[in-house]
């Protein structure tokens, strides 16, 4: 694992600021007395595509929660933008799309501005909005593509639809990080690809991504940075390497996992 | 810091006590001068007698703000699929009333039950909700535990003493529009101004707490404090409006005007003033139908918001198929036309 790390160090340029923007360092986390995270060391450097993927119940999502400080660790320390974690307050650098958010929304009246405009709310809790945040809100809905929809209540529209409502509420935060839990569960194939080269010009544009997905193929393809996890980490590292290693097999693998536990 | 403590106490006390009996003489003044009149010169316009008599002026007046705060608050706990905490809460507070008559009639006291009612409510609002942040989810079976339990101290301490306060619990059960005295419309005008400021300044984090709470924790809101918030605020609302609806229908006011909003608005802000105007149609058409039959005002309104509901429920569906029969309509119309040019245009 540690060879791991420094490989993916001297991968990156050195003259792009490595700054990190997390860094997750022996985390061990678990619900009652059931392990979820053990021993996790994994950072995510400024711009950087970070793919998680692993088998399910593997700690993915619980990983990500960590990194945003949403839950604490039981051991290791957690730094967003070099605060500790739990401690963070600068809610408006941090955008999460969690597993269930777009199956809540279903049956509430909220209109696409709505939900974009919340994403200023971090900046604008009480006072009024002005035409800075105005601007950044309608940017935000033409970007990705929903002005059409804008006043339409978000539970009527389509899976891919409503995630791309999600990006635009982060993209009128203006938020450096964006982390998305399987946004594209019940999203067809061609919206799909659409939303992931949505993803991947947000990346080039300098946003920091990190994101859960169950599809290896589209992590392969679109992130630029992979983590294989199921309790511990099993790979961290450049995707082209990921798929020739046998990590993948060794974290979906249960029996194998015990068996080469510690090798 | 404690003297310091008992001296910030003593000013807040003294500020009270010159503030409030300036602010009901002004509030009294309103309620006789302005509002009254102003209903006594529309009753006689329209020729509708009971809009002159002063109870039933301050019923209608305390209808009218029960649908406003029932709505305001509502819109937000209907759509994170906790409407039945407003019922639970409405229990307790009759715990509460209970106490209050209780701890009067053993210690001859004068407590108001409405206080002692808002206290039993806010307790176990937060109490519920602390309880939800530990265990993680809203559950049916402990809220239907808070529920009966509250409702089951209330039935206790009342024929605890014999009968002797049973006088008046029926006003509390069923709502009841005669006993509505000058002090409680006072107090739930008060109330009033305190929800619809509170939630008008807290409106967007509560609607973003409501939407997607685990965004809105991850961007940096307290979460739980707006949760208590709301709670709280349900508390109020339900003291409030308990007196006209009576504990065991004060959900209704809560609750049905926001599923009936939510049939037809898109927007949030929407749905919410379109809770209140249908609230608002409930509770006049409820107090006036509860004064001309003699029945309680808690169900008659109750039953107008189901009225209103149903009635925008088949208003709305009539529409979509209006709208698909024109769509149907239309297409066999282009057929038709296609039809008779490819006759060759005989007709």
């Amino acid at each position: 694992m540690i060879g791991l790390t420094t490989k993916t160090e001297t991968e990156k340029m050195p003259l792009e600021s490595p700054e990190n923007v997390v860094s997750v360092e022996d985390v061990s986390f678990s619900y009652g007395d059931v392990p979820v995270l053990e021993d996790v060391s994994i950072d995510v450097e400024s711009g950087a595509f970070l793919g998680i993927v692993g088998p399910n119940g593997s700690g993915k999502s619980t990983l990500v929660e960590v990194m945003l400080g949403l839950q604490k660790p039981d051991e290791g320390s957690v730094c967003l933008f070099g605060e500790r974690a739990a401690n963070f307050d600068d809610g408006e650098r941090v955008a999460y799309v969690a597993q269930d958010a777009t199956d809540t929304s279903r049956g509430m009246p909220v209109t696409v501005r709505e939900v974009v405009r919340m994403g200023r709310y971090p900046r604008r809790l009480f006072r009024r909005f002005t035409d800075e945040d105005r601007c950044s809100v309608e940017d935000a809905i033409e970007k990705t593509g929903v002005t059409d929809l804008a006043s339409r209540r978000v539970g009527k529209l389509s899976g891919g639809q409503r995630q791309r409502v999600f990006i635009a509420r982060a993209l009128a935060a203006e938020a450096e990080l964006l982390a998305l839990d399987e946004p594209t569960v019940g999203v067809d194939a061609e919206s799909r690809e659409e939303f992931y080269e949505l993803l991947r010009d947000l990346n080039d544009e300098g946003m920091t991504i990190v994101l859960i997905e169950h599809d290896i193929g589209v992590v392969t393809e679109y992130a630029d940075e992979i983590a294989c996890i199921n309790r511990e980490l099993y790979f961290d590292g450049d995707p082209s390497e990921f798929v020739e290693t046998d990590a993948l097999a060794e974290a979906y693998g249960e029996n194998q996992h015990i068996l080469t536990h510690n090798h | 810091m404690v003297p310091q403590i008992e001296t910030a106490a003593g000013v807040l006390g003294e500020l009270a006590s010159a503030t409030v009996p300036y602010v009901s003489d002004v509030f009294e003044r309103f309620l006789d001068g302005v509002y009254g009149a102003g209903m006594d010169s529309l009753s006689e316009l329209i020729g509708v007698d009971m809009l002159g008599y002063p109870y039933m002026q301050r019923a209608y007046l305390a209808a009218v703000l029960i649908a406003v705060i029932g709505p305001f608050i509502g819109t937000f706990l209907v759509h994170r699929e906790m409407s039945m905490i407003s019922d639970t809460l409405a229990h307790t507070a009759f715990a509460g009333v209970a106490v209050g008559l209780f701890v009067n009639t053993t210690f001859s006291l004068s407590v108001s039950p409405i206080l002692t009612a808002l206290v039993a409510a806010v307790i176990t609002a937060l109490l519920v909700e602390v309880l939800i942040e530990h265990a993680g989810e809203y559950t049916d079976s402990s809220l239907a535990m808070v529920l009966t339990g509250g409702f089951a101290v209330g039935s206790i301490l009342i024929t605890a003493n014999d009968g002797g306060i049973s006088v008046g619990i029926d006003a509390y059960l069923f709502g009841n529009l005669s006993t509505v005295s000058k002090e409680s419309v006072g107090i739930l005008a008060a109330m009033t101004v305190v929800v619809g400021t509170l939630v008008a300044v807290a409106y967007r984090p509560l609607l973003y707490v409501t939407f997607d709470a685990t965004a809105a924790r991850a961007s940096g809101i307290s979460v739980r404090w707006y949760k208590r918030l709301m709670v709280v605020l349900t508390a109020v609302v339900v003291v409030g409006a308990m007196q006209i609806m009576g504990v065991i229908l004060v959900a209704g006011m809560v609750v049905i005007p926001v599923s009936a909003a939510s049939l037809v608005a898109s927007s949030f802000r929407r749905s919410m003033f379109l809770a209140v105007v249908g609230g608002e149609i409930a509770s006049v058409v409820g107090v006036s139908l509860a004064y001309v039959y003699g029945v309680a005002a808690g169900g008659s309104i109750v039953v107008a918001a189901i009225a209103v509901y149903a009635s925008v429920f088949v208003l709305r569906s009539g529409a979509e198929k209006k709208s698909k029969i024109y769509s149907v309509f239309r297409t066999e119309e282009r057929k038709e036309v296609e039809g008779v040019s490819a006759d060759g245009g005989e007709r």
